[in-house]
């Protein structure tokens, strides 16, 4: 019973990376129907900011409030640099999706690269605040604390994207851009700040993934964001390419898939599984669980 | 003489390798309704489209707003277009189906000017009751009054209107033809319609466009009261009926 504890809670921890990369995907599918292949950069740019705020920024740190700090700071590098990304190159090749394509492809390896050139290709030990080192035992297993602040963190930015979604105006234009851009337009609106906003968004989230998979993985390097990319990707297909909370329920489903395979059948099932998942997701129902937004 | 209060000047439209419009060349008289008609697949609906600049066009499309400014839409985005003063009402209606009738309508409201909501909703109080219905469960009928309701909702000076009785039962034509005439007492209209009896009952003038090209302008009651051209140009007989 403990290990099905133990396995689940981490399964959920998972989840919870999955779905703050995916829901940020799947918003800019929805919305821009840009397939963005740079998302998992902003994921390494968030790991790289915290790691590197904890121990340079006045104020941040690797424990309590400094940690916070360390995180805000490394999230809002990544929003940063999103924001400035869609600004600047994917603004110019609207309805341009191959181009789109080859540009955020380009800018995954770029990015990549220049962290890897900055900071070097080896991991660095990513800076854990003690609570998280700390385990709390739950129905007789004893679960590392840091899952808890993984799916905490992912409830609270999923509670707080439904009510962006369903009670703001900007929500509101999403909501109706992931359905009929061009009708958004046609009521006097001008959907290129939504874009933007959404791009943001999305790599805010991202680099709060990078902060928390820095914890849970205990270290960082530059291809994290790549890999880990591959599994949002597969989360907002089986989800419904532009429903959040279709990414949550399917990030859930891939976390726990991979977790019990992994433990159950032989360590590598577990991603085998989740392909697996995919295929039957595509064959019986191939718009993903779900199809609306929010 | 005033100018037009739109003026479409030799606009072409090429799409996927198709040469739809031919260089039209239209104006829209300030007030009243003026009759969009053709055949099908004559160019109606990407006329309108290219005044909003929803295709890419060529030509010069200019309005001339209550202020006596005449503007250039052409090369212009169409959000900057709408809020000139321009609502557009598209053939299928396009309401957003995941949202609610409300919403659809919040949604609708310009951030510069008052949105005129209690008018809206004394012209569709069935749209009130189903304020928190969503739109993709109204039947085709509800979602042209959402559709023109949207248009409604805002002070335009220019309303584009294509095809709003298609597909609809002919109770509902005549509710939808009763609210578009009211709305024609304070607002321009340029209206795509193929049903000739709506078209009679509103248009003061009407243009026909024929492969691309308009082929005759002028007087509505006109057009409608000569059989013979009307059945030249629009393949139909003018008693009642459809283009």
């Amino acid at each position: 019973m403990d290990t099905v504890v133990l396995l689940a809670i981490t399964g959920l921890g998972l989840a919870a990376l999955y779905f703050l990369v995916a829901s940020g995907l799947s918003l800019i599918f929805g919305l821009m129907g840009v397939l963005n292949f740079a998302h998992g950069a902003f994921l390494t740019i968030g790991a790289y900011g915290t790691w590197w705020a904890s121990d340079h920024l006045p104020g941040a740190g690797s424990t309590g409030w400094g940690f916070v700090s360390a995180v805000a700071f490394g999230v809002a590098v990544g929003t940063l640099v999103a924001a400035l990304i869609e600004l600047a190159l994917i603004r110019p090749l609207y309805e341009r999706h191959i181009e789109q394509v080859l540009v955020t492809v380009g800018l995954s390896l770029a990015l990549v690269a220049l962290v890897r050139a900055v900071w070097g290709a080896d991991p660095h030990p990513f800076p854990r605040p003690e609570w998280t080192q700390r385990t709390t035992s739950v129905l007789g297993a004893n679960v590392p604390n840091d899952r808890f602040l993984l799916i905490g963190s992912a409830l609270v930015v999923l509670v707080a994207v439904l009510a962006f979604l369903r009670f703001t105006r900007f929500g509101l234009i999403i909501r109706a851009g992931v359905e009929n851009r061009a009708m958004v337009t046609a009521l006097g609106i001008d959907v290129r700040k939504a874009f933007t906003l959404v791009f943001a968004i999305g790599g805010a989230f991202a680099a709060l993934a990078g902060a928390l998979g820095g914890i849970y993985l205990g270290s960082i390097s530059p291809g994290q964001g790549t890999s880990l990319l591959i599994f949002a990707f597969i989360v907002v297909v089986i989800g419904g390419m532009s429903s959040i909370t279709g990414a949550a329920v399917a990030a859930v489903l891939v976390g726990l898939v991979q977790q019990f395979a992994n433990y159950y059948a032989a360590s590598g099932v577990g991603d085998l599984s989740v392909v697996l998942l995919l295929a039957v997701v595509l064959l019986t129902r191939p718009s993903g669980l779900t199809a609306r937004v929010a | 003489m005033s100018a037009p209060l739109l003026r479409m000047t030799d606009v072409h439209v090429r799409l996927s390798g198709s040469h739809i419009l031919q260089g039209v060349d239209l104006t829209v008289r300030r007030g009243g309704v003026t009759a969009l008609l053709g055949r099908n697949g004559a160019g109606k609906t990407t006329t309108v489209k290219a005044v909003l600049g929803l295709v890419p066009s060529t030509g010069v499309v200019e309005f001339t707003g209550d202020d006596g400014r005449t503007q250039r839409l052409s090369g212009r985005r169409t959000h900057e277009i709408v809020r000139r003063g321009i609502g557009y009402a598209p053939e299928d209606r396009e309401v957003f189906g995941g949202l609610t009738v409300a919403e659809n309508l919040t949604l609708a409201e310009r951030r510069d000017a008052p949105a005129h909501h209690d008018r809206v909703y004394e012209l569709f109080p069935e749209l009130k009751q189903r304020s928190r219905q969503l739109a993709g469960t109204l039947s085709g009928g509800q979602q042209q009054m959402v559709a023109i309701a949207r248009l409604l909702l805002n002070d335009n000076q220019l309303l584009l209107i294509d095809e709003p009785t298609k597909g609809l039962a002919p109770l509902l034509v005549a509710e939808v033809a009763d609210v578009l005439a009211r709305a024609a007492e304070e607002v321009t209209i340029l209206l795509v319609e193929q049903n000739l009896t709506v078209v009679r009952r509103m248009a003061t003038d009407a243009v026909v466009v024929d492969q691309g090209r308009v082929a005759w302008s002028g007087s509505a009651p006109d057009l409608l009261a000569d059989a013979d051209r009307t059945r030249e140009l629009l393949g139909v007989a003018t008693s009642g009926g459809h283009a």
